[in-house]
């Protein structure tokens, strides 16, 4: 008999020695004479676990991790290719604590498909939500999205039926689908696992969204840091061809719908709705003022939706479930879920897909079992690197878009970066404005040469230069920035900032209070 | 990486493949470099005439993308993630390491090894991230990515 053996793709995975694993795996069973049959699956988003093995068993699929290739060996002497016990045996998948206790809509399938089987994709429910749309009107699908209270996951947190709805209500003889798979904020990598580990649900979300506002093309917009989820989505827009999902004639609709891949650049700011649009144009990636929206004057002129990779993933789930369902999760205007990435220093990082309203302390200190260090958590940083820096003092705050703003932060693409005591948040600032120079489209004066004076006169305070006098300057250019800024990447960047500065004062003063004591 | 050798005609065969998609500079400029390893200055003329655009365009889309290089590119690229998830486990530690380990600095140019700042590589539980020509390495130390960069030239 056959054991099926799964062992994540996972860029994440492959970085700790998954292949190792997988190639391991297969050289001992062949030396043993075991049949064995390897999937390489997407990550359950236990990071902290990974290498993950699974082995299919009669009882459901087994985990062992973190697996080295080193363990290969005692894992067979054990049996594990059975079921057997290990040191690094974990029991039943689904029911490891840290996984059962999540729940998962939008990242249903990661990890337990196989990405590229779309058998695999419809025995787990997939094209459920897609079929459902082609039966129905395209007013009943946006009002289903609208309903369900799905809002971009991106970041701005913009209600995506919304959106739709100007879309599908401007005519036009040509329109888009664009979806942003430019994650480039620093602790969030739910985009690149879900394109990775289960690309059909995005492609899915793409076309139901294509069919509710009459669009045609669908375009995918990848960070170039991302050449293993782009490879892996230029693969199942071809298998979706071949099974006439994409292209003349949807699922046999008569619809016709195609999607096609971008890489970009290099370029943060292209993660920006209109800096994005001009990259996929082939242009500098240089922001547009607003109006025109983008869902009336878009991608080359045209009416174009524009969502984030989650927002399109999770589309698919509320036309099969209805949106009741998931309107049934979250809290206040923020409904449903929100896939967490918890990341930094922590000890147990990952993907935790949970509804809104969890505590920042659950999240931190339950699942991600404090620091990775050991020391004391000091500082998380929420929603990237235009997320504001909380102190511990923080930690009972409820994750959703407006708890958040209300603490003057945000929650962004929902990435959870944990900093030990260690941290000096003056230096975190100043990086801040570092990269915002560095990125800064330079089509706006707020940002481009807001953040090189920023950068600057956090300098002047961390080296003790008038530190009084600095930081009032300080407060008043992170005004202008905020502001004056054409978009969110001089316009935010003052969120951190003054975060810092209000919750961690001391690590302005330190070099004014030393100075204090000589005197 | 094996890069193709540089011609007009080679470079005008990689160009229609790309003059005619819609929105063409930026892919004719990345499947160039892809191609030939760099953006050579010949190029820009070649782009602008291709697809029908001005020199100053194409030299306006090839300054902008932080990818898009004008100079060969070293025999190893390390790319190491300077962002807030990486610095929050020892990136700034990691990169003096590196630049002592690899006796070059970060962002400079050069012959055998090229250190590179990036800002984020999407494996933020994992950090410190680098990558090694392409291949993604986690929990990075200074001693495994020489390994890797030794293993990734040797093999």
């Amino acid at each position: 008999m056959t054991t099926t053996i799964y062992v994540p793709k996972d860029s994440a995975a492959r970085s700790i020695g998954a292949d190792l694993v997988a190639m391991a795996i297969e050289a001992e069973s062949a030396k043993r004479g075991i049949s064995v049959s390897i999937v390489r699956n997407g990550s359950r988003g236990a990071l902290w676990l990974e290498p993950l093995v699974e082995v299919v068993t009669s009882e459901g699929r087994v985990a062992y991790g973190p697996v080295s290739p080193a363990d290969v060996d005692s894992l067979f002497d054990e049996g594990f290719h059975l079921g057997g016990d290990h040191p690094l045996a974990l029991g039943k998948t689904d029911d490891i604590p840290w996984l059962a206790r999540q729940d998962r809509v939008t990242f249903a399938r990661v990890g337990i498909v196989d990405p590229l089987s779309i058998g695999d994709f419809q025995e787990h429910g997939g094209l459920v939500g897609l079929r459902r749309a082609i039966a129905i009107e395209q007013e009943e699908i946006v009002t289903e999205v609208t309903q369900s209270g799905l809002r971009g996951r991106g970041g701005a947190g913009f209600p995506a039926g919304i959106k739709w709805r100007t879309v599908m209500a401007t005519e036009s003889d040509r329109k888009y689908i664009c979806c942003n798979a430019d994650e480039g904020d620093s602790g969030t990598f739910a985009d690149r696992m879900l394109m990775e580990g289960d690309p059909f649900t995005l492609l899915e979300g793409m076309t139901i969204a294509a069919i509710a506002v009459g669009a045609t093309e669908g375009v995918i917009y990848v960070r170039s840091e991302y050449l293993t989820a782009f490879e892996t989505l230029n693969r199942a827009i071809e298998v979706a061809r071949e099974f006439g999902w994409l292209g003349k004639d949807v699922l046999g609709s008569g619809i016709e719908f195609d999607v096609r891949t971008r890489i970009g650049g290099g370029s943060y700011v292209c993660g920006e709705e209109t800096a994005m649009l001009e990259s996929i144009e082939g242009k500098r990636g240089v922001v547009r003022s607003k109006p025109p929206l983008p869902a009336i004057n878009g991608l080359f002129g045209k009416p174009t939706v524009i969502n984030n990779v989650l927002t399109l993933a999770t589309v698919p789930a509320v036309l099969a479930d209805g949106a009741a369902t998931y309107q049934g999760r979250g809290v206040g205007r923020s409904v449903g879920t929100q896939v967490f990435q918890l990341a930094g220093n922590i000890a147990r990082g990952g993907i935790v897909e949970t509804a809104f309203g969890i505590s920042l302390d659950t999240l931190v200190n339950d699942f991600g079992a404090g620091t990775l260090s050991g020391r004391a958590v000091r500082a998380v940083q929420i929603g990237g690197p235009l997320g504001a820096y909380l102190p511990v003092a923080s930690m009972g705050i409820s994750m959703d878009y407006e708890s958040l703003l209300a603490a003057g932060g945000m929650l962004g693409h929902g990435g959870v970066v944990v900093f030990d005591e260690s941290v000096d948040l003056a230096q975190q600032a100043k990086f801040a404005m570092e990269f915002c120079a560095i990125e800064s489209c330079g089509k706006c004066t707020p940002c481009r040469v807001g953040s090189v004076r920023g950068a600057e006169t956090i300098e002047k305070i961390i080296s003790g230069q008038d530190v009084e006098g600095n930081k009032k300057l300080l407060l008043d250019l992170c005004e202008v920035m905020t502001d004056g800024s054409l978009c969110a990447m001089g316009g935010l960047t003052p969120l951190p900032v003054r975060s810092a500065m209000l919750h961690f004062s001391e690590d302005f003063d330190r070099r004014a209070r030393s100075d204090d004591s000589i005197n | 990486m094996t890069y193709s050798p540089w011609s007009v005609d080679a470079a005008s065969a990689v160009l229609a493949t790309t003059c005619d998609k819609p929105g063409p500079i930026l892919i004719s400029l990345q499947a160039l470099q892809d191609e030939f390893g760099f953006v050579r200055d010949e190029d820009v003329e070649l782009v602008a005439r291709a697809c029908n655009v001005s020199r100053a365009d194409v030299h306006g889309v090839l300054t902008y993308y932080h990818d898009l290089r004008m100079s060969a590119p070293a025999t190893t690229t390390l790319r190491i993630c300077v962002a807030e998830a990486c610095q929050a486990v020892g990136s700034r530690d990691l990169v003096e390491e590196v630049e002592k380990s690899f006796n070059a600095r970060m962002d400079q140019p050069g012959d055998d090894v090229e250190l590179k700042s990036v800002y984020c590589l999407g494996n933020c539980a994992l950090g410190p991230s680098a990558m090694v020509n392409g291949e993604l390495v986690g929990r990075a130390s200074a001693q495994g990515l020489k390994n890797a960069a030794n293993a990734r030239v040797n093999s």
